[in-house]
């Protein structure tokens, strides 16, 4: 797998509707190869952000770089696939005739592994796609965007609607390409629990601004949940940089960013580690937080 | 070939568990020096995890020397963990098992069997340390 090189790119970037900015002053970076969980909660600028990455949109402020080069150009374009949340398929056509339309579309099609894919999914290539099961339509949609042979795949709510079964077949199937081609893949999801063990890199949207961009096992390793008695609170809040605070008048449960290494506790502290869902709710309870790295600290 | 499974709920490190899987494999025989291990797009295509975490786990196993990856051919397994064979492990296996039904009759329940199984673990390695 490629390391040191950049797949994503944003500084400063902002996108306003009307009056309202549905994404402002947002910076991260996303080193190539990576598998990316784009999450917030609905409304957060998850689709504002992935359109502006794949040049359906045009940011209002900033800028976002693809790999290596500025997002929307025809060049950029011909090296990315995006798949929209509303599964675009057309109903009345074959499944043949989707291949058909991606294999015109686009210039690098690989329609041999697209007839693979799908027969191993037990697809039927002249099933109309209004007919197929949900499960099978987001097969469909995948290997289409798959079948484009992309070095950065996006993905837009790809498990919406479909079942716990359907999900898991999607999410192998991801990982399999993955696996094969090296590809940088971003999707976005408000369900935290289908992208653990599957995603690699986490981005937190809320609000309209990046709260945490970074390796998660790097996130998990840097935050710990501390339960102690709430008189020491404020002592600990004061050292150490606290995410979320959760208190009654006797107990406070504090979740804070301990950077590496465990932070010298008063005995009266029980301390553990956290969890994908614990961290990601715990910024998204907290507006205010956020882990971001220094820029100078930055991984290329 | 392994048959990786994981354990959701435990807590344990997905990586850390295909490593344990591996060493419990070569501890019981069933993968042997030579054997293949499989693929990272074969273990991801089963069970929908991250790609870079097989490889860390391969990696893990390669630091400890107990597999080596051949470029373009796969990763094999180079040696084998726990010191007795295969017969030597089915003779012992036998004589716990006579063991267990001895205790069971005896009254004792699973845990106190574990707990004092693993006490003795404990002092004759305790003892093994001392006059080493």
């Amino acid at each position: 797998m490629t390391a040191g090189t950049t797949a994503l790119a944003a500084t400063g970037l902002g996108k306003k509707y009307r009056r309202t900015w549905a994404l402002k002053d947002c910076s991260l970076s996303v080193p190539e190869g990576r598998v990316v969980a784009l999450v917030g909660p609905n409304g957060a600028g998850k689709t504002t952000l992935l359109h502006l990455v794949v040049g359906l949109l045009a940011p209002d402020q900033g800028d976002v770089t693809v790999l290596g080069s500025s997002a929307g150009t025809t060049r950029t374009l011909s090296r990315v696939a995006f798949l929209a949340q509303d599964k675009p398929l057309y109903d009345g056509f074959s499944v043949a005739d989707m291949l058909r339309f991606g294999a015109r579309t686009n210039p690098g099609w690989d329609q041999d592994m697209a007839v693979r894919r799908l027969a191993s999914l037990d697809i039927p290539l002249d099933r109309r796609v209004g007919k197929l099961s949900g499960g099978q339509q987001a097969q469909v949609a995948l290997t289409v965007a798959l079948a484009k042979r992309p070095e950065l795949l996006v993905l837009d709510e790809p498990l919406a609607n479909l079942d716990p079964l359907a999900r898991h077949e999607v999410m192998r199937g991801l990982m399999a390409a993955v696996a094969e081609s090296g590809m940088t893949v971003v999707l976005s999801s408000h369900v935290v629990s289908d992208l653990v063990d599957t995603c690699d890199w986490l981005v937190v949207l809320n609000g309209g601004r990046v709260q945490v961009s970074g390796d998660i096992e790097d996130l998990l390793a840097g935050h710990r949940l501390l339960t102690g008695p709430a008189e020491l609170a404020d002592g600990v809040a004061g050292r150490l940089a606290v995410v979320d605070d959760d208190r009654t008048d006797r107990q406070a449960t504090l979740l804070v960013r301990t950077g590496e290494g465990r932070p010298p506790l008063d005995p009266r502290w029980t301390d553990r580690g956290v969890n994908l869902e614990e961290l990601v709710l715990a910024y998204l309870r907290r507006p205010d937080s956020a882990a971001l790295p220094k820029p100078a600290l930055a991984r290329a | 070939m392994i048959d990786f499974r994981l354990d959701r709920g435990s807590g344990v490190a997905t990586y850390l568990q295909l490593v344990h899987q591996v060493k419990h494999a070569l501890r019981l025989g069933v993968l042997r020096p030579g054997d293949r291990l499989p693929t990272a797009k074969e273990v991801v295509d089963k069970l929908a995890i991250n790609p870079n975490t097989v490889l860390k786990a391969y990696r893990e196993l390669e630091r400890e020397g107990l597999v080596a990856g051949k470029p373009g051919l796969g990763t094999f397994v180079q040696r084998t963990l726990g010191g007795a064979s295969v017969t030597e492990h089915a003779r012992l296996r036998d004589s716990l098992a006579g063991w267990v039904s001895d205790a069971r009759t005896a009254g004792l329940d699973p845990e106190d069997i574990e707990a004092l199984f693993a006490s003795v673990v404990l002092d004759s390695f305790r003892i093994g340390e001392d006059t080493a």
